[in-house]
C-alpha cells in the first residue's frame, strides 16, 4: 500500500524525523489559511498523488510552457496562483502512464535553503533476505539512472535484523552520504529512526529523495515515499487510516474487498485463473498467441463460488473486454466450485462475450459436467493451449 | 531415489486443528499413507485429531514435545499468517530438518528475522507461500493434488503453484513421471531457492532431467542459470527445461505474489530467459509445451 507524500512525511515525523512545516488542503478555500500559517518567504506547493516524476510531470489542462506538479513559489500570491492553477488538474508523469492522475490534494510546504541534496533509501534486500539502507550523494535525480551511470556513487549497507543499525553500520552511512560534523550527527540519529520507522510500521519502502543538508547544516527529510507491506497490514490500524482509495482503480477495490488479487490491464481478454503464476503465464500466452490480456486475476486456492462470481462481475464490468479466458488448475481448489461460480454469475449479469473455460484438476469431471448441464454458451478447452487459441479466434476471429 | 522426502519420512503438522490443516493433512494420509505422526497446539496438547474418515492423530503442546514423541524429522505449517513466523522459529529450535510453511501472506519482515535465524541453524524452510513437496507413491507434504503425479525421472522445481501442477501434468501425460516436485514459493525473502534444490537434484541418480520454472521479479533464476553453468564446467549437468512466467506484467504492480514485481528495472522476464538460455537450460515457449519442450530435448 502506497501513501501520499504529506502522510509519509507525518509517519517519520512521529519517530523523530525532521521534517519542514507543511499544510495538506483538499480545496483551494483551504489554501489562503495555509499559506498564512507558514513563515514564508518561499513556498513549495506540491501535488498529491500516488506517482514519482511529479516535478518534470505535465498537466493535461494546461498548455505546454506550463510549469510541472511541484512549485516553487516567492511570494503568498503567487503560491494561491499556483494552488488554483494544479488543483483538480491531471497530472502526467513517466510513472502515471498517459492517462495521468487527477490532483486531488496539494501539500504546501515551508521553503528551505538547500545546501546538498543526498539519496537515502530502506527496503527488503531479496537477494540477502537483509534489511538494507541505500545510500548516495546524488540525491534529487532519478536514482535508477545514477545506478545505470555511476554504480560506484550507489552504497548499500546491510543490517543484521537482531542488532538493529549499529554505530559501524550508521558511520558507514554517514561516509556513504559524506556527512561531517553536527550533519553527521544528525545523519547518524536518522537513520536510527528511520530504521525503526520501517521495522516498526512494516514498510517494505522507505525513499527519501532528495535529503537535503541546509545551507546552515541541518539534515532534512525534503520529500518522502513510502510503501507498506501489504501482508502486515493487519496489524497497523493507523496505517490502513492512510490509504487514499481515489489513487486506486475501482475494479482493483472492488477485488480487494472480495481478496481477489487483480490487476487491471489494456488488453481485450479477460482472465480468471488460480494461482498467480499460472495467471501470468495465461497473460502470456495470450499474447503469444496474438492478442492482449484485459487484467491479471488470481482467485486464490480457497475461492467460493461467491467468490468467483464476483470475480466474473469485475471481469464484464470492463468495457474494454471482447471476451473471458477461465483457466484452472485446480489443487486446493475444485473444479466443481469454479464451475458453479461461473454458471451463477451468467445467470446474475448475462454474457455478451465469448466465454472459453479450460478446467483441469480436481473434481474435473464434476465441474465439466456443470458447465455442460447449464445450458450456457460455453467454448470448452482440453489445455491451456486449446484455450488460449479458441478465445483469440473467438475474439480476433 | 527422491530428494528431501521419501515414505520413511515422518511429519509433524503445525496448525492441524484449522480447517486447512485438517483437510490436507487426511489428503496426505490418504495419498500412498504419508506418515503424517502427530500435530501441534500449544493448549490441546495430550488431545486427539480426528479426521473426517475416522483418521487419528495425537497433538503434543508443542513442536519438540511432538518430534520427541514421534522421532519426525520434517514439519509442516498450515498456521495463519499472523502466527507462521512464530511457528517456522519453533520448528528452527526443535531442530526440525526439513520445514515446509505453506502459508500464504507472512510479513517480509517476519521473514526478514526467521531467516537470520535459520542461517545460523541446520534446518531447511520450504516456502513460505508455497505448494510443498511431492515424491510420488511415496510422501506428500502440502497441497499438491496427488492424481497429477506418476513415479518417474524429472526432478520439479517452481516459484509458483499452479505452474508445478502443470509441470507435474504433462510430464505425467508424456510418460516421463517425476522423482520429487518441489514449490520453493512465491514470496521475495524465502527459505530456500533454487540453486539448493538444483544441487540436489544433480545430485540425485534416479533424477534425469530437471523442469524450473521462474517468474518475475528478483534475480533467482540468473542465479540459478550461473549456478547450472559452474556445475556443467565441473562435469555436472542434466537436461533442463525452463519456463518464466509474467513476460506480459506490467513493471512496478505486484502480480499476486508478493515477490513477483519488477522494480527498478529490474527483475524482469526477458533478462531471465536470457540466462537461462545462455546456460543451456531450454526455455519453453508457453506454459503449455513444458513437457513437449522436455521430450524434445531428451530426444536430441
Amino acid at each position: 500500500m502506497n501513501i501520499h507524500e504529506y502522510q509519509a512525511k507525518q509517519v517519520l515525523a512521529g519517530f523523530g524525523a525532521p521534517i519542514a512545516q507543511g499544510v495538506a488542503i483538499t480545496s483551494a478555500d483551504q489554501a489562503a489559511d495555509a499559506i498564512a500559517a507558514l513563515p514564508g518567504p518561499v513556498w513549495v506547493v506540491k501535488s498529491q498523488i500516488h506517482a514519482g516524476g511529479r516535478g518534470k510531470g505535465t498537466f493535461r489542462e494546461l498548455g505546454p510552457e506550463a510549469k510541472g506538479g511541484v512549485r516553487v513559489s516567492f511570494s503568498a500570491r503567487e503560491a494561491l496562483d499556483n494552488v488554483h492553477d494544479m488543483l483538480g488538474k491531471t497530472l502526467i508523469t513517466k510513472q502515471t502512464g498517459p492517462a495521468g492522475k487527477q490532483v486531488n490534494r496539494l501539500y504546501i510546504e515551508d521553503g528551505a535553503a538547500i545546501d546538498r541534496e543526498l539519496y537515502l533509501s530502506i527496503l527488503v534486500d531479496r537477494e540477502t533476505g537483509k534489511t538494507s539502507f541505500v545510500a548516495s550523494t546524488e540525491g534529487g535525480m532519478d536514482i535508477e539512472a545514477v545506478a545505470e551511470q555511476t554504480p560506484d556513487k550507489i552504497h548499500t549497507i546491510s543490517i543484521t535484523a537482531s542488532e538493529g543499525v549499529t554505530e559501524a553500520d550508521a558511520d558507514r552511512i554517514a561516509d556513504a552520504l559524506e556527512l561531517s560534523g553536527d550533519t553527521r550527527t544528525q545523519g547518524r540519529t536518522l537513520f536510527t529512526a528511520l530504521y525503526d520507522a520501517f521495522t516498526t510500521k512494516d514498510m517494505s519502502l522507505l525513499e527519501i529523495n532528495p535529503l537535503i543538508v541546509t545551507e546552515s547544516g541541518d539534515i532534512q527529510v525534503l520529500d518522502a515515499k513510502i510503501s507498506f507491506d501489504g501482508n502486515a497490514l493487519f496489524r497497523h490500524p493507523d496505517i490502513m487510516e492512510l490509504r487514499d482509495e481515489t489513487e486506486e482503480d475501482a475494479k482493483e477495490i472492488e477485488a480487494s474487498r472480495h481478496d481477489l488479487a487483480y490487476i487491471a490491464l489494456d488488453g481485450e481478454i479477460g482472465c480468471m485463473v488460480n494461482g498467480a503464476g499460472l495467471a501470468m503465464a495465461t497473460m502470456d500466452i495470450i499474447k503469444l498467441y496474438g492478442a492482449a490480456p484485459a487484467n491479471f486475476l488470481d482467485v486464490g486456492g480457497g475461492a467460493t463460488t461467491e467468490k468467483v462470481t464476483a470475480a466474473f462481475k469485475i471481469i464484464t464490468s470492463d468495457p474494454n473486454v471482447k471476451g473471458i479466458l477461465v483457466n484452472i488448475f485446480g489443487g486446493i481448489m475444485r473444479c466443481d466450485v469454479i464451475a458453479k461460480g461461473v454458471v451463477q454469475a451468467v445467470k446474475d449479469v448475462g454474457l455478451t462475450v465469448p466465454l472459453v473455460v479450460r478446467l483441469e484438476g480436481t473434481k474435473v469431471a464434476e465441474g465439466k459436467a456443470i458447465i455442460n448441464d447449464s445450458g450456457l454458451n460455453v467454448i470448452a478447452a482440453d489445455d491451456l493451449d486449446d484455450a488460449a487459441q479458441k478465445i483469440v479466434k473467438a475474439v480476433k476471429g | 531415489m527422491s530428494i528431501l522426502i521419501d515414505r520413511n519420512t515422518k511429519v509433524i503438522v503445525q496448525g492441524l486443528t484449522g480447517k486447512t490443516g485438517s483437510f490436507h493433512t487426511e489428503q496426505a494420509l490418504a495419498y500412498h499413507g504419508t506418515q503424517m505422526v502427530a500435530g501441534t497446539h500449544p493448549k490441546k496438547g495430550g488431545t486427539n485429531w480426528a479426521g473426517s474418515n475416522g483418521e487419528s492423530l495425537p497433538i503434543y503442546a508443542s513442536v519438540a514435545e511432538a518430534k520427541e514423541a514421534t522421532g519426525a524429522t520434517a514439519s509442516v505449517i498450515y498456521v495463519p499468517p499472523a502466527g507462521a513466523a512464530a511457528a517456522i522459529e519453533e520448528a528452527i529450535d526443535a531442530g526440525i530438518d526439513l520445514i515446509t510453511c505453506i502459508t500464504e501472506g507472512v510479513p517480509v519482515l517476519d521473514m526478514v528475522r526467521v531467516k537470520e535465524k535459520l542461517d545460523h541453524s541446520p534446518s531447511r524452510l520450504v516456502g513460505p507461500n508455497c505448494p510443498g513437496l511431492m515424491t510420488p507413491d511415496e510422501c506428500k507434504i502440502g497441497i499438491m493434488p496427488g492424481s497429477i503425479f506418476r513415479k518417474g525421472s524429472v526432478g520439479v522445481l517452481s516459484r509458483s503453484g499452479t505452474l508445478t501442477y502443470e509441470a507435474v501434468y504433462q510430464t505425467s501425460v508424456a510418460g516421463l513421471g517425476q522423482t520429487t516436485a518441489v514449490g520453493i514459493g512465491g514470496d521475495p525473502v524465502k527459505g530456500t531457492e533454487f540453486i539448493d534444490m538444483l544441487e540436489l537434484f544433480l545430485a540425485d541418480d534416479e533424477t534425469k532431467s530437471i523442469i524450473m520454472i521462474g517468474e518475475i521479479g528478483g534475480s533467482a533464476e540468473e542465479d540459478a542459470a550461473q549456478f547450472l553453468t559452474d556445475e556443467a564446467k565441473r562435469g555436472r549437468k542434466k537436461p533442463v527445461v525452463g519456463f518464466i512466467a509474467g513476460r506480459t506484467a506490467p513493471a512496478g504492480r505486484t502480480m499476486g505474489h508478493a515477490g513477483a514485481v519488477i522494480s527498478g528495472g529490474k527483475g524482469g522476464a526477458e533478462d531471465k530467459i536470457e540466462a537461462m538460455k545462455a546456460a543451456g537450460i531450454r526455455v519453453a515457449p508457453s506454459p503449455a509445451k513444458l513437457g513437449e519442450t522436455l521430450v524434445e530435448l531428451l530426444a536430441e
